[in-house]
């Protein structure tokens, strides 16, 4: 499923590259390259956050706090600077199935 | 025993586990003791598996050289062989970078002194997470160790509508598979069969059908847990409903932090409500059973030191049991349940301005139990200075041990007034404000150290949200249990020698071949010749002895109180509550509790902050901080109180 994400991503290489921290709630995007020191990069691949794999912000805390991201099968906090290192795309129309979809799909 | 290790090793000699077993030394089987690590990735429900295998033959402990703590335990076999189960700490793969993978890949390969190398593996994963968990897999098959994969929290599985085709799984793995439910006891038998096959044969296993990966690369990793899934045709289960609408709420901006606020206020409320009458009640028990047993003794100095030192002093610490029991309740059904990472998310932000972090916020929360587990468990934040900025600010939270002196104080001084439109009763807000007050001077000690000594940068938090679920009965009784057996052990060693030695004190020198007053015995001398020091706190000698001895743990200015007013009673010994009545002002007591919330006065906190800052600096600078912090602020305490409150 990775290899397939990773060839979505590559044809849209015109797609705009942004930071985690500024998708909005309920947007889809798929996880380019983690900008952060090796062990915490490291960390976060234990946790799903994988090039080529989906992500999806989950959630705001109270007053400008951590947010939530739902990644693997689980939910993730993050704060504010540690999203902004994330570079992502917006997963685009085909690569993105809806909640009901992703739900059917075999891991 | 090593002959006996050869033959279980080969399958040719087994023995039949039907036929008993000639024992070598009793209580163990007459084989070589076998040893299982259980591991799995951090909320895959291992410790709810060990509990539920090892019930009560369990004990906690640390490894050697490292603070990750660790828990042994006997599982009993159907066929009455106990083997040793080893709890390892939860890990999403075995590359040694955090101290818990060291710890866990130490044990594993056999290199972790003091610790047999396990003969076999037990590996939960959370089959609702099967894609991400299914990774650990390849470093724990890897090590060619005979291995039992359970899949976890099966009943959530079905319940969501994934499923897993489990001979397949084992067959791709070479290994046994078996759904379960830890926290149902489904499967459990399974566990069983294997833990019976691996102690009479442990031969090692095939290797898995599906290739390993190379086990640093993450993603390739990763890719093979998709593989293994789907070749077991996994199927996901669907996200957990209630989990959502529930973080709606608990996580709402406005909603999440006034849920937060009246669920530790509901906590402090119901320890006041439903622990006090438990305490009384136990209360009434000893006074009364220590009057009867005076009355079977002839009346000579070795009653006095049995009944006004022993039975006073270490039973009037006991009665706290039932309220410090409460709150490691709550504590617990908020851990269990999966509200303690929502309360770490949104105390994140408000940690970040006092320059720490929401994963500070968890050893914090346990300091209100005790500041030892909360110190060890601090190992979870990984920037070095955060780390020992909550190092050094977890004993300034309101630690259990500080709640026999408030409970005593509040209820013998502040009266039972409602407060907030009768929400509260003033009692119940003093102590919210008592635990207020070492929670502001803990965040304002971590700003102060976090903009000097300990300056760094912004911190990463990664914090993993796992599913709400139903605490269980058992998990939360194994942790009272516990505790209550810490606690009664305090009370029969540490402060049962206190009581003893404090008994000495107050009693002589003799005189005319009698026990002297107070004020002329040892105890009576100390405290006067610190009376001086203390005087402008509003704490008088006695007070002072008081003092004294909590150096060596809080809760034994209790007991020091009641030995020294059990000596001093008549026959109808009043409660402690009238009896600091006489020697303390409204004043001097609200500035004893705020003495009590500020001192370092627990000396295995000490012994453990040396432990884990490498020396003796870092304890003592601590130690004189929170005395100078104590003084000052019993000192403003006293004179402000006493100004407005006669």
């Amino acid at each position: 499923m990775a290899s397939k994400r990773k060839h979505l991503a590559a044809e849209s290489g015109d797609a705009q590259v942004l930071t985690l921290a500024q998708l909005r709630v309920g947007e889809r995007g798929i996880l380019e390259r983690l900008d952060l020191p090796e062990d915490l990069a490291r960390r976060l691949m234990e946790l799903g956050f994988l090039p080529g794999h989906e992500v999806v912000p989950a959630r705001m805390a109270p007053g400008g706090g951590p947010r939530v991201f739902r990644v693997d099968g689980s939910e993730v906090a993050l704060r504010h600077d540690t999203a902004t290192k994330l570079l992502v795309h917006r997963a685009s129309s085909r690569a993105a199935g809806s909640e009901t979809s992703r739900r059917a799909k075999k891991v | 025993m090593s002959s006996c290790h050869e033959e279980s090793r080969s399958v040719g000699l087994l023995p039949n586990p039907n036929i008993p077993v000639p024992r070598s030394t009793p209580g163990s089987s007459g084989q070589r003791q076998v040893t299982v690590a259980i591991i799995g990735p951090p909320n895959s429900g291992k410790s709810t598996l060990f509990n539920r295998l090892t019930g009560l033959r369990q004990k906690v402990a640390n490894f050697p050289g490292v603070t990750v703590e660790h828990r042994t335990g006997a599982a009993k076999l159907k066929d009455r062989h106990l083997v040793n189960l080893v709890d390892l700490p939860g890990v999403y793969s075995l590359t040694p970078q955090s101290e818990d993978e060291r710890v866990a890949h130490d044990v594993l390969k056999g290199e972790m002194p003091g610790i047999p190398k396990p003969d076999a593996i037990i590996l939960i994963l959370d089959s609702t997470n099967l894609g991400r968990h299914l990774v650990l897999a390849a470093p724990i098959i890897s090590l060619g160790l005979p291995t039992l994969i359970l899949l976890n929290m099966a009943d959530d599985l079905e319940l969501r509508g994934g499923s897993v085709d489990v001979s397949a799984l084992a067959h791709d793995l070479s290994a046994p598979v078996a759904l379960i439910s830890a926290a149902k006891g489904t499967g459990i038998d399974r566990i069983q069969q294997f833990l019976t096959a691996t102690a009479v044969n442990l031969t090692a296993p095939k290797p898995p059908r599906i290739e390993l990966p190379v086990l640093q690369d993450v993603p390739k990793c990763r890719q093979w847990a998709t593989t293994v899934g789907r070749s077991a045709s996994y199927r996901a289960p669907a996200p957990p409903l209630w989990t959502r609408r529930l973080d709606g709420v608990f996580l709402h901006k406005v909603f999440g932090p006034l849920v937060f606020a009246v669920v530790v206020a509901a906590v402090f409320q119901s320890i006041f409500s439903w622990g006090k009458p438990l305490g009384d009640g136990l209360q009434d028990v000893i006074q009364y059973s220590g009057r009867w047993m005076s009355g079977l003794m002839p009346d000579t100095l070795f009653r006095s030191l049995l009944i006004d030192g022993v039975w006073t002093g270490v039973g009037s610490v006991i009665v706290f049991l039932p309220q410090i029991l409460l709150l490691f309740l709550f504590i617990g059904v908020l851990e269990d349940s999966g509200y303690l990472a929502r309360a770490a998310f949104i105390a994140d932000h408000t940690m970040s301005k006092f320059g720490l972090q929401g994963k500070s916020f968890i050893p914090l929360l346990s300091a209100y139990a005790c500041a030892v587990p909360a110190i060890m468990a601090t190992r979870v934040i990984e920037s070095k200075r955060d780390r020992m900025a909550t190092i050094l600010i977890a004993p300034l939270m309101t630690c259990s041990a500080r709640l026999p002196i408030y409970i005593l104080l509040i209820a013998a001084f502040i009266p039972n007034l409602p407060v907030l439109r009768g929400l509260l009763n003033l009692p119940a807000a003093t102590m919210l404000g008592l635990y207020l007050l070492g929670f502001l001077a803990a965040v304002m000690t971590a700003r102060l150290l976090k903009s000097t000594v300990l300056k760094s940068k912004g911190s990463a938090l990664v914090l993993e949200m796992p599913p709400y679920r139903w605490p269980t009965l058992r998990s939360l009784s194994l942790r009272l249990i516990d505790r209550s057996k810490v606690f009664l052990y305090r009370a029969g060693t540490v402060i049962l020698l206190v009581a003893v030695v404090l008994w000495c004190c107050a009693s002589l020198p003799l005189e005319h071949g009698k026990r002297p007053p107070l004020e002329h015995s040892f105890a009576g001398m100390v405290g006067k010749t610190i009376e001086p020091a203390i005087r402008p706190l509003g704490f008088n000698w006695k007070i002072g002895v008081g003092l004294i001895t909590s150096f060596a743990a809080r809760e034994v200015i209790v007991g020091t109180l009641g030995t020294i007013y059990g000596i001093e009673g008549d026959e109808h010994t009043e409660g402690l509550q009238q009896a600091v009545r006489h020697d303390l002002s409204p004043a001097g007591a609200v500035a004893l509790l705020v003495f009590f919330a500020f001192a370092m006065q627990c000396f295995s906190t000490m012994a453990v902050v040396r432990r884990e800052t490498g020396g003796w600096g870092w304890p003592a600078a601590q130690f004189l901080y929170m005395l100078l912090l104590a003084y000052v602020g019993s000192f403003v305490t006293y004179h402000v109180v006493g100004h407005f409150w006669h």
